[in-house]
């Protein structure tokens, strides 16, 4: 198992050197120039010059991947060009909030979904499952920017029971320690915080949930209606056993396998920061991070950021591959 | 293993059930507790706004988003009046310039303290000068203080030398009059730090900003919210408010939603789609700020048909600005003849705009030797900006504005930043684009935007519009100290640009700001930023 790990760890290199590689192409080859993007209408052509200067965008491609990547390796991926301040501080300030979002929405997603799914299979064609595979597919159809300001008109403004946007409300004092505001509040014991952060959590969550949770619902209802008809669950039924052990001992802890691929995927892709999520409810994680950076051309945060949010892309599937085992004792590693 | 997944199972519902329990304890709740909880006694002012600040050091920002909260921080050695672009005293209380104008000495006020304590005194002033105007500084770091080169023309471009004459006394030399030099002072990039402060942070001065202002620094998150305090011992009218929030909501639906669900007290960046909504609600106030920008249509006069005066008179003549704006900005917007918007010294009122006239435009582009019109490009920006809030729908109104006296126009858009890049380097026919002021000198307009100096690749004169006898006279305006003298020139400037035609000047827009109707105090200023200590709640 350590081999395994230590392997597929060597292995994040060379992905790593092909992410960046691509990152770099990617933001350089697009037009646009960041002295242009940065001072808008007011660009003059010294400031251009003086700043492709100290970029260093005159030189060709492959020195600047170079210094690039030499400053990487030291653990220096640079300063904004934007802002001025290090893109890992930017990246630290940011993915607490990203994290947040993401395991909350994970939660609601396969709360909700693997529910929803055990229902559908164990009956299959019944009211319950038309209705919860109808949901299912409106789910994974919606788009979340509209979703997002219908649920912030309706609880937000129209019903007042939540914060329409942000993290915490004014006023309302945290002490950060890991800028994951729920993680501190339970961490100094801050309940007033606890509950706000919650209420302002709520919303984004189950927006960003959605298009998982129908994934995960239809994942569970079709692998474990496979495993339901399988010889083992007659056998255990024939037993004697009652429903609830049939279900939830037998079938779906082997029909969790592919349930547990779809959900790791999920979790991989949605810490690489929800753009449309972070945009409407205000929530300042990486998505919208990188998003501007993108549109201003800041290289040196895209370069960076994408780097760093293939790196937790990569040790999230990692993850995810030695759950397997555990999972399924017959999957080995060696 | 059966244990782990029926664990892990009980544990996830565990938490669901916690987080929605939790969640909705506070259901029912009136919606002004929503959000915004305030201590006993504490006013608090929430700005709602569309982006964060890139950063906190005035010399080192350009954007509006990073003025918007620096300007309240700091002071600068004078600055403009609550309401229009004149000057008048702030951290200076008196100046005087030599007959030469090469010469301008400013007397300062005394007993003024920086946030974190120190005293305020001519020897800072020298410091934050030199600071910004020497690329060798020690403290000349932390960006590229962009604002200084491009206002002063260089590092340290059209100033010689900065020294303090007694404690409250500075004296600036320039090589040559600077008829702006003033009204470039009262800009916020030229706000004055404390030296202490400069020193202690760096390279990371930009999140510690420490000024002289009537708000002090508090906290900073990313991407989220920029938290100051009222500053007790500002030198001039004390903020009424205890405590000023800029939030940053990107999306503006989500930002008018949370000015009805009062979560914020006031905002900017309002879609024209909204400004009904708004005006409907007997809650809220929609406040006009005065306009200090223009949008236009440049034509490429080094293209044909563009080249030809009449063509470009011919095409003023077929856009009906009224109409457009009617639409496009929820007449939230004046139509200009003007390079100039009318908040401006030294507008020219006597100017007669071409007037919309679609037959007499088809006869002149015949008289140029297109009776049945032309094909053309019109190149529009992918994003809105203040001076075109509906970039696109604009453009298809000039379209189907053009096509009616037989110029087909094809729309062209980029993304902004490659956009700007191409259309600097000319490689438009027609182009949409405009410009907010920077220190409300007319300078600032017509020189920038219509000079030969400036038509010269990447261009700010995109209309790359060179005329000898406007450059004399615009000139001749930059050397001359005296008011009267020089909003004669820029009057005489206007009729030549008016009569050469190198834009269709379209539009000045007049932002709309919203607030709710409890806020009082608050004066927009033309500029985009202002100082928000005379604003309260009620």
């Amino acid at each position: 198992m350590l081999n395994y790990i230590l392997r597929r760890l060597l292995m994040i290199i060379p992905v790593l050197i092909g992410v960046s590689i691509l990152a770099f192409l990617l933001i350089h080859l697009i037009p646009g120039n960041p002295a242009v993007a940065m001072l808008g209408e007011r660009a003059t052509p010294e400031q251009i010059a003086r700043l492709e200067e100290e970029l260093g965008l005159n030189d060709p491609l492959y020195v600047q991947y170079g210094r690039f990547m030499a400053r990487v390796l030291q653990g220096d991926f640079g300063r904004s060009i934007h802002t001025h301040s290090p893109v890992l501080w930017e990246m630290s300030m940011r993915f607490p909030a990203t994290i947040e979002l993401t395991v909350a929405a994970m939660i609601i997603a396969v709360v909700i979904g693997m529910g929803a799914g055990i229902i559908s299979a164990v009956k299959p064609y019944s009211i319950f499952d038309y209705s919860f595979m109808g949901s299912a597919l409106i789910g994974v159809s919606m788009p979340i920017f509209w979703l997002g300001l219908m649920l912030i008109y309706l609880f937000g403004v129209k019903l007042g029971w939540l914060p329409p946007s942000g993290r915490l409300s004014i006023g309302v004092e945290l002490e950060t320690v890991t800028n994951i505001y729920v993680l501190d509040a339970i961490i100094t014991g801050n309940w007033v915080a606890l509950k706000d952060a919650l209420r302002h959590l709520f919303m984004p969550a189950l927006a960003l949930g959605t298009i998982p949770m129908a994934m995960i619902a239809r994942m569970t209802r079709s692998s474990m209606l496979e495993v339901m008809r399988q010889d083992f669950v007659r056998t255990a039924r024939a037993k004697g056993l009652p429903e609830k052990i049939v279900i939830f001992k037998h079938a779906l802890q082997n029909a969790f396998l592919p349930v547990l691929t779809v959900i790791g995927l999920q979790f991989g892709y949605l810490l690489g920061g929800a753009v449309m999520t972070e945009w409407i409810f205000a929530w300042p994680g990486i998505g919208r991070w990188m998003f501007l950076a993108i549109s201003s051309r800041d290289f040196p945060i895209v370069q960076g950021g994408i780097l760093l949010i293939a790196m937790v892309f990569v040790f999230v599937n990692l993850l995810v591959d030695v759950l397997y085992s555990y999972v399924d004792p017959r999957i080995r590693y060696d | 293993m059966k244990r782990f997944t029926n664990k892990l199972i009980i544990v996830l519902v565990m938490l669901f059930a916690l987080s929605v329990l939790v969640a909705g304890c506070g259901g029912g709740a009136p919606a002004e507790d929503q959000g915004k909880q305030e201590a006993a006694n504490e006013k608090v002012l929430v700005w709602g706004r569309g982006g964060d600040s890139p950063g906190l050091d005035p010399a080192n920002v350009t954007d509006g988003e990073s003025a918007k909260v620096t300007i309240n921080i700091f002071d600068g050695l004078v600055q403009y009046k609550q309401d229009s672009t004149e000057i008048e005293p702030a951290l200076a209380t008196d100046w005087k310039v030599s007959e030469d104008g090469k010469t301008w000495t400013f007397y300062l006020r005394q007993g003024v303290k920086f946030h974190d304590g120190t005293d305020f005194d001519a020897e800072d002033v020298v410091f934050n000068f030199e600071r910004w105007m020497y690329k060798d500084h020690e403290y000349h770091i932390g960006g590229t203080f962009d604002y200084w080169g491009y206002m002063f023309g260089d590092y340290p471009g059209v100033v010689e030398s900065v020294t303090a004459k007694d404690k409250y006394t500075v004296e600036f030399k320039l090589k040559k009059p600077m008829a702006t030099f003033l009204a470039n002072l009262a800009m916020f990039p030229f706000g004055i730090a404390s030296p202490e402060a400069v020193k202690e942070y760096g390279e990371d001065f930009f999140k510690h900003p420490v000024g002289t202002g009537p708000f002090k620094f508090v906290e900073w998150v990313p991407d989220d919210k920029i938290v100051l305090e009222k500053f007790e011992d500002y030198w001039g009218e004390k903020a009424k408010v205890d405590k000023l929030v800029f939030r940053s909501i990107p999306d503006n639906s989500t930002r008018l939603m949370e000015l009805q669900a009062g979560t914020i007290d006031i905002m900017d960046g309002i879609s024209p789609d909204d400004v009904a909504t708004i005006k409907n609600d007997e809650r809220f106030q929609l406040i006009l700020r005065p306009s200090m920008n223009v949008g236009y249509v440049a034509m490429n006069m080094e293209k044909e048909p563009f080249d030809d005066p009449r063509v470009r008179k011919a095409v003023n003549m077929a856009i009906n600005k009224k109409e457009i704006i009617d639409a496009f900005f929820a007449g939230l917007a004046k139509p200009a003849k003007n390079p100039l918007p009318p908040s401006l010294w030294g507008y020219n009122d006597a100017i007669e705009d071409y007037p919309y006239d679609p037959p007499k435009a088809k006869a002149l582009l015949a008289e140029a030797g297109y009776p049945d019109g032309f094909e053309t490009t019109l190149w529009t920006m992918p994003v809105p900006r203040p001076y075109f809030p509906q970039p696109q729908k604009i453009a298809e109104a000039i379209q189907a504005n053009l096509a009616e006296v037989g110029i087909k126009a094809e729309i062209i858009t980029y993304d902004w930043a490659t956009y700007l890049e191409k259309v600097e380097n000319g490689e438009h026919d027609m182009a949409m684009l405009g410009w907010t002021g920077d220190n409300g000198d007319p300078d600032n307009f017509l020189y920038v935007l219509l000079d030969k100096d400036n038509a010269v690749k990447p261009a700010g004169n995109i209309a790359f519009y060179k005329n000898d006898e406007l450059h004399d006279i615009l000139i001749e305006a930059q050397q001359e100290m005296d008011q009267e003298v020089r909003a004669q020139l820029y009057k005489q400037a206007q009729e030549i640009i008016h009569e050469d035609a190198p834009w269709v000047p379209m539009s000045h827009s007049t932002p709309p700001i919203a607030a709710k109707k409890n806020v009082i105090g608050y004066v927009p200023h033309p500029t985009g930023v202002e100082k928000l200590n005379t604003v309260d709640i009620q």
